[in-house]
C-alpha cells in the first residue's frame, strides 16, 4: 500500500506540476501579450501627450506674453492717472502761496491748462513728439492720432499726455498774480503743440538729436533722462524763468530795490497740493519704466521717495539756520526739489545716491530762490524756476555722476531702461558729457523760444494785466467773482 | 448809562467772557479788529525772508452798562485780560444819552 500510493502520488505530483506550469505559461504568456499591446499604447499615448504639451506650451508662452502686455497697459493706465492728479496738486500749491484775490483765476489757469492740453497734444503735440522722425529734429506725422489706432499707441498716448500739460502747469505757477488769463492760454496751447513736444522728441522718440546721430557719435554715449527732469521739469522752469522776466515782479515785490515779503494765504492748501504732487510722482517715475513687469520700478519708487524726504529735510535745516525758524513754504518746495531732482536719475542711481541727490536738491533750490529774488531781482510766487527749471538741471546732470552704468558688475547690469554708460563716480565720463549738453540744450530751447513767444504775445496781445486789475485782483476782474464770496455783504 | 469798550488780545476773550459771565454781565458785543498802540508790530517770516506785521488783530468788547457797575467790570478785565507783556489793551469809558430796545421800545435802564 505504501509503495503504491507514494507511486501514485509520485506521479500525481508531476502531473500536477505540468499542469502548474501550462496554466502559468498560459497566464503569462498572455498577460505578456497584453503588456506588450498596452505598452504600445502607452507609448503611443505619451507621443501625443508631448506633442500636446508642446503645444500648451506654445499657448502658455502667448497667454503669459498677453498678460504681460495687459500688466504694461494698466501699470501705464493707473500711473497716467497719478499724474493727471498732479495738476489738483499744481493747483494748491500755486492756489495756497499766493493771495485769495487770485485764487479763482489760478484755478481757471491749472484747469484749462490740463483741458487744453489734452486736445492740443491730441492734435498736434504727439504727432511732434513721437511722429516719423525728420532730421533728428521733430516728429511729422500721427496728428490727432491718424494711423495709429490701437491700444499700444492709446496707452502711450494717455500716459505721454498727462505728463505734456505739466510743463505750462509750472509756468503758470511762476507768472500768477499778474499775468493776463488770455496771453496765458495762448502760451499753454504753443507749449503743448510745440515747445515741449520738439524737446522730448530730441530725448524720448529714439530718433532724436539727442540719442542718435552726431552728438552721440562724437561723445559715444546716449542721453539719459528717466521721467523727465529735463523733458518735462528744466523745460517749464526756464520757459517760467522767460515769462516772469518780461511780464516782471508783481506790485509791492521789490522796494527800494530789496525783496518783500508777499505772504501766501493759506498753507494747508500748500502742503496738501505739495503731498498730492510727491503721490502723483509714483506715477510719474514708476511708470516711466513703460513695463508693468519691470523690476527695477521698485528701485526706482524707492529712489524717487529717498529723495523727496532729504530734499525737505536740507531746506527745512538750512532756513532754521538761516533765519532762526524752519520756514513751511520754502521747506515744501524742498521736497518737490528731491522729486523733480531725481525724476532722470531713479532708475541709474543707488540708493544712497538718491539721498544725496535730494540733499543737494535742496541746497539748490534754496539757493536758487534767493538767487532769483535777491540778484535777478525776478519775482516767483511759488518758487517754480528753482524748483523745476535748477533743479531739474540738477537732476540730468546727477546721471553723470552717480549712473551705475549697464556695464558687468553693475547692480542695474540687465535693467532695460536705465543710463548705458557709468557716471564720473564710476569712472565714466562720457555719460556725464551728453548729460552736460543735454541740459545746455534744454535751457537754451526753452528760454529761447519762450523768450520769443512770450514777447510776441506781450506786443499783441499784452502779457500784463493793468495796474488797477492786479491791485483788484484777477478773481473779480477775469472771471467776475471771488474764490471766497461769504466775504462779501450781497444784495438780497 | 456807560459804554465800556475794551481792546484785547483775541487769546483772552474767552477767559473774559466767562468771567464776566460768572459775575453777570452777559449782554457783549464782539468784534475782529486790527490796530496798533505804542507797541511796534511783530516780525513774520516768508519764504526765508522777515517781514513785520504791524496792525495786530486784537478783539474789540463793547458793553453797556449801569454807571454802578462800571468799576466792577473793569476790574475783572483788568485781571482777566492782563499778561504784563506789551499788548496787553486798552480799555475806553464813554457816557451813554440813548438806549432803545429794537423788539419792544422799552428805553435806557429797561433796556438795559
Amino acid at each position: 500500500m505504501y509503495g503504491i500510493s507514494k507511486k501514485i502520488n509520485s506521479k500525481m505530483i508531476w502531473q500536477a506540476l505540468l499542469l502548474m506550469s501550462v496554466i502559468f505559461m498560459v497566464f503569462i504568456g498572455t498577460a505578456a501579450a497584453a503588456t506588450v499591446d498596452e505598452n504600445a499604447a502607452a507609448i503611443e499615448k505619451n507621443a501625443e501627450d508631448i506633442a500636446q504639451n508642446a503645444e500648451d506650451i506654445g499657448v502658455n508662452a502667448e497667454d503669459i506674453g498677453n498678460l504681460q502686455t495687459a500688466l504694461t497697459f494698466m501699470w501705464l493706465l493707473l500711473c497716467g492717472a497719478l499724474v493727471f492728479f498732479m495738476h489738483a496738486g499744481f493747483s494748491l500749491v500755486e492756489i495756497g502761496l499766493t493771495r485769495t484775490k487770485n485764487t479763482a483765476n489760478i484755478l481757471m489757469k491749472n484747469f484749462m491748462t490740463i483741458c487744453l492740453g489734452i486736445i492740443v497734444y491730441w492734435l498736434v503735440g504727439w504727432g511732434i513728439m513721437y511722429g516719423a522722425d525728420a532730421a533728428g529734429i521733430l516728429g511729422t506725422d500721427q496728428f490727432m492720432l491718424m494711423g495709429a489706432m490701437d491700444n499700444a499707441t492709446w496707452n502711450g498716448w494717455w500716459f505721454q499726455m498727462v505728463f505734456a500739460a505739466t510743463g505750462a502747469t509750472i509756468v503758470s505757477g511762476a507768472m500768477a498774480e499778474r499775468t493776463d488769463f488770455k496771453s496765458y492760454l495762448i502760451y499753454t496751447v504753443l507749449l503743448v503743440a510745440f515747445i515741449y513736444p520738439v524737446y522730448g522728441h530730441w530725448v524720448w522718440s529714439g530718433s532724436g538729436i539727442l540719442t542718435s546721430g552726431f552728438l552721440v557719435d562724437a561723445i559715444g554715449e546716449t542721453f539719459h533722462d528717466f521721467a523727465g527732469s529735463s523733458v518735462v521739469h528744466s523745460i517749464g522752469g526756464y520757459s517760467a524763468l522767460a515769462g516772469i522776466m518780461i511780464v516782471g515782479p508783481r506790485i509791492g515785490k521789490f522796494k527800494n530795490g530789496k525783496a518783500v515779503a508777499i505772504p501766501g494765504h493759506s498753507l494747508p492748501l500748500a502742503f496738501l497740493g505739495t503731498l498730492i504732487l510727491a503721490l502723483g510722482w509714483v506715477g510719474f517715475n514708476g511708470g516711466s519704466t513703460l513695463d508693468g513687469n519691470d523690476p527695477y520700478a521698485n528701485l526706482v519708487i524707492v529712489n524717487t521717495f529717498l529723495a523727496a524726504g532729504a530734499g525737505a529735510i536740507m531746506v527745512m535745516i538750512i532756513t532754521w539756520m538761516k533765519t532762526g525758524k524752519p520756514d513751511p513754504s520754502l521747506t515744501a518746495n524742498g521736497m518737490l526739489a528731491g522729486l523733480v531732482a531725481i525724476t532722470a536719475p531713479c532708475g541709474s542711481v543707488a540708493n544712497w545716491a538718491a539721498v544725496v541727490i535730494g540733499i543737494i536738491a535742496g541746497i539748490v533750490v534754496y539757493a536758487g530762490v534767493m538767487f532769483n529774488e535777491n540778484t535777478l531781482k525776478l519775482d516767483d510766487p511759488v518758487g517754480a524756476v528753482a524748483v523745476h527749471g535748477y533743479c531739474g538741471t540738477w537732476g540730468v546732470i546727477s546721471v553723470g555722476i552717480f549712473a551705475l552704468g549697464q556695464g558687468d558688475g553693475s547692480m542695474l547690469a540687465d535693467a532695460a531702461y536705465t543710463a548705458a554708460g557709468a557716471g564720473l563716480l564710476y569712472g565714466g565720463t562720457a555719460q556725464f558729457m551728453i548729460q552736460v549738453v543735454g541740459a545746455i540744450l534744454s535751457i537754451v530751447w526753452a528760454f529761447v523760444i519762450s523768450f520769443i513767444v512770450f514777447k510776441i504775445i506781450d506786443a499783441i496781445i499784452g502779457l500784463r494785466v493793468s495796474e488797477e486789475d492786479e491791485i483788484a485782483g484777477l478773481d473779480v476782474v477775469e472771471h467776475g467773482i471771488s474764490a471766497y464770496p461769504e466775504f462779501a455783504i450781497l444784495k438780497e | 448809562m456807560m459804554k465800556i469798550e475794551a481792546i484785547i488780545r483775541p487769546t483772552k476773550i474767552h477767559e473774559v467772557k466767562d468771567a464776566l459771565d460768572e459775575a453777570g454781565f452777559e449782554s457783549i458785543t464782539v468784534t475782529d479788529v486790527k490796530g496798533r498802540g505804542k507797541q511796534k508790530g511783530v516780525m513774520q517770516q516768508w519764504r526765508g525772508r522777515k517781514y513785520c506785521v504791524d496792525l495786530l488783530p486784537k478783539i474789540k468788547m463793547e458793553m453797556v452798562v449801569d454807571d454802578d457797575n462800571v468799576d466792577k467790570i473793569v476790574d475783572i478785565i483788568m485781571k482777566v485780560a492782563a499778561t504784563g507783556s506789551i499788548g496787553d489793551g486798552k480799555i475806553f469809558i464813554t457816557p451813554v444819552t440813548k438806549i432803545i430796545r429794537i423788539r419792544t421800545g422799552e428805553t435806557d435802564g429797561e433796556a438795559l
